[in-house]
């Protein structure tokens, strides 16, 4: 049994954290009122930037790329997210279909400029990925400290502690009551002498900062390289885990961390007695089919904020 | 956005300026992405032209690419019409594709009645894939496009699977299917250089006219319409609110199982594993936008992405990616999408004009 853990717990973790970061940036643009179905563009960005700076400047910055590079690719995230805050807050455009088009236009742009940059359609291997660790010291606890803390990626506790300071913003601050009250009753916040347009702009502007984060993690951690084919449907895998942990950070960390788990037995289960004989599309389906009957109150209602997807326009009611 | 479009279909003008502004837009950006990145806008510009319409062979291939393109935007168009966002055509597209391939492989009967019988079942896969949605939508209030997106997923995974385990022996693409099953033409495919032009596009038409037909002259359609107008006036004008959004949703999905069909039966005649989506069903978004939901509008838009999306293939020949195009159509979406601005700025222009 603990080597069944030993083996599974490292690989949720490390597949869970890119779709952690993500799914907090979609909490956060959601819970303003901004749909965000970009969280896969905002990923392959992100990618993008992470694998191009890390293989531009591995010789620069050594050690360090990596986490240079995961603070660009946030950086680029972030304003690649603003096209998708000036068209859906500012021109009132249907959130739904600038989103699609921020996908359609993040892959273009990657795979474009790789193929201008590199001559080719992927990207090579970065000589600075993130490896696995054992951290000294926590990994002598007996039990605990094997299966949490040998062979771990970092970036995996850092989606989590972000996931808890994102806990902290939005219920325990005022700007977080802010940007949920934009998400519920724009009017009445207006009424109040909140910015709507500035807190939802700030929103979808940290989804696109986390969204990049959860690509370039996503691109250094797992894959090592950028293509077409690097980010394909995770951004819409986060996008589940924020509507089944029903827009709340730690739930959607709660739902990532599942839905990691269930990607991992798709991967590990061949070993496990039990689990050899499920067929692997049913664990490859379970977090679409788990978000659907979530949704439809099967296991606990799913509710969206309230004035999500609406456009905010000053005096109509 | 439904309350702009709504405002600018008031206008005819705006309604037709809008979309073409957006495109020559589109256009121009796309020469400008072209310049910086070092290379000449016009040679792409032909490169992609010759892409399209080089010789017979190239206009049947455009004409094939088109096909799929229609059905998927009025696939999406209609469900528009009545308020719902059906963005899980791609997954529509995928169970038809497998649904018509199934029968096309599975059944032995003569041409009559196999071939239709194969398009039938592309169109009921695809319609059971949009029930669900819009059920969940009509009953329980569940919003469409998170199902829809769910529901892509699914399918794409599930066809997977059936394709690996249920039609072959772990083998990573079905055998071919019957020929009384095929769209394939040959009189078309001689006509064109034996391009895979098939009958599809005969199919992708009717269906539009279909929709006109059922938008426009139905009662049906005036009640889709009027729920998508508003579901409250509806329900107190005594319609049934609940069967009008999954009829649409069912109606929608059928269009797009019938876009999976074509290139079950027509292009390609087989299903694959496939790693990734067609794409088919999020372009077709793009055609229902910038054809403002609108049969005819839907046919335009579809020629014009069919035309950039096979021409593309071309422009590498003047040393330019491929995904410029998809550059140019995402960015086409954000300016029809935006066209409040639009709007605004032509009429800013109007005002000063005076």
């Amino acid at each position: 049994m603990l080597d069944i853990l030993d083996s599974i717990v490292p690989t949720v973790l490390f597949f869970s954290a890119p779709l952690i970061l993500t799914a907090l940036g979609g909490v956060f643009s959601e819970r303003s009122g901004v749909i965000n179905i970009g969280l896969e563009g905002l990923m392959v960005i992100g990618a993008f930037v992470g694998i191009v700076f890390n293989l531009t400047f591995a010789d620069t910055f050594g050690d360090m790329t990596p986490w240079i590079s995961l603070i660009v690719a946030t950086l680029a995230g972030a304003l690649f997210s603003v096209i998708h805050a000036v068209a859906s807050v500012s021109f009132f455009a249907d959130q739904t279909v600038s989103g699609v088009a921020i996908n359609m236009l993040a892959l273009g742009v990657g795979v474009y400029l790789t193929k201008v940059w590199y001559g080719k359609g992927q990207t090579d291997m970065v000589a600075e990925p993130f490896n696995s660790q054992t951290i000294p010291i926590l990994s002598d606890i007996p039990i605990i400290g094997p299966i949490f803390f040998e062979g771990i990626y970092v970036t995996s506790y850092v989606a989590i502690i972000i996931a808890f300071i994102a806990w902290y913003v939005l219920y325990k601050t005022a700007f977080g009551l802010r940007l949920r009250a934009v998400g519920e009753h724009p009017m009445a916040a207006d009424t109040n002498g909140i910015n709507v347009t500035r807190m939802r702009y700030i929103a979808v502007i940290l989804s696109g900062a986390l969204g990049g984060l959860g690509g370039s993690v996503f691109a250094l951690t797992i894959v090592s390289n950028f293509s077409h084919a690097t980010i394909v449907g995770q951004g819409f895998m986060a996008l589940a885990a924020v509507i089944f942990g029903k827009w709340h950070p730690l739930g959607a960390m709660g739902a990532a961390l599942f839905f990691g788990f269930a990607q991992s037995l798709s991967i590990v289960s061949s070993g496990i007695p039990v689990l050899e004989d499920i067929p692997q599309v049913y664990l490859l389906i379970a977090p679409y089919v788990l978000t659907i009957l979530a949704l439809a109150g099967f296991i606990g209602r799913a509710e969206a904020p309230k004035a999500n997807g609406v456009p905010y326009i000053k005096g109509s009611r | 956005m439904r309350q702009v479009i709504q405002v600018t279909s008031n206008n005819r003008l705006f309604g037709i300026l809008v979309p073409i502004i957006s495109v020559l837009l589109g256009l121009i950006a796309g020469a400008i992405i072209m310049m910086i990145s070092g290379h000449n806008p016009i040679e792409g510009y032909v490169a992609l032209w010759n892409g399209a319409f080089y010789d017979a062979f190239t206009i049947g291939e455009t004409v094939r690419r088109i096909t799929p393109l229609i059905l998927t935007g009025l696939a999406i168009a209609f469900a528009f019409r009545t308020g719902l966002f059906n963005i899980g055509a791609e997954g529509q597209v995928i169970v038809g594709w497998l649904a018509a391939v199934w029968v096309g492989i599975a059944i032995d009967a003569p041409m009559i009645i196999h071939l239709p019988l194969a398009i039938l079942a592309g169109a009921l896969a695809g319609g059971l894939w949009g029930f669900i949605p819009g059920l969940l939508k009509a009953k329980i209030g569940v919003h469409e496009v998170i199902v829809t997106i769910m529901m892509n997923y699914i399918a794409m995974y599930v066809s997977n699977q059936i394709v690996r385990s249920v039609l072959t022996d772990h083998s990573t693409s079905t055998e071919h299917i019957a020929s009384t099953a095929s769209l394939g033409s040959e009189w078309l495919q001689a006509l064109t250089f034996y391009s895979r032009m098939h009958y599809g596009i005969l199919i992708a038409l009717f269906v539009a006219v279909l929709m006109w037909f059922i938008i426009d002259r139905t009662t049906i359609g005036y009640e889709l319409k009027s729920v998508g107008f508003n579901k409250h006036a509806s329900k107190y004008a005594g319609m049934n609110v609940s069967k009008n959004i999954i009829l649409s949703m069912v109606i929608s999905g059928a269009f797009a199982g019938l876009a999976g069909a074509m290139e079950g039966l027509g292009t390609y005649g087989n299903v694959s594993v496939i790693s990734g989506f067609t794409n088919l069903g999020f372009d077709g978004i793009a055609v229902a936008l910038l054809g403002a939901n609108n049969p005819l509008g839907v046919i335009l838009a579809a020629i014009l992405f069919g035309v950039l999306k096979e021409g593309a293939g071309e422009m590498p020949s003047a040393g330019v990616p491929t995904e410029l195009v998809d550059i140019i159509i995402a960015l086409i979406i954000f300016f029809v999408a935006s066209s409040y601005i639009i709007r605004w700025a032509l009429l800013r222009f109007k005002k000063e004009g005076k």
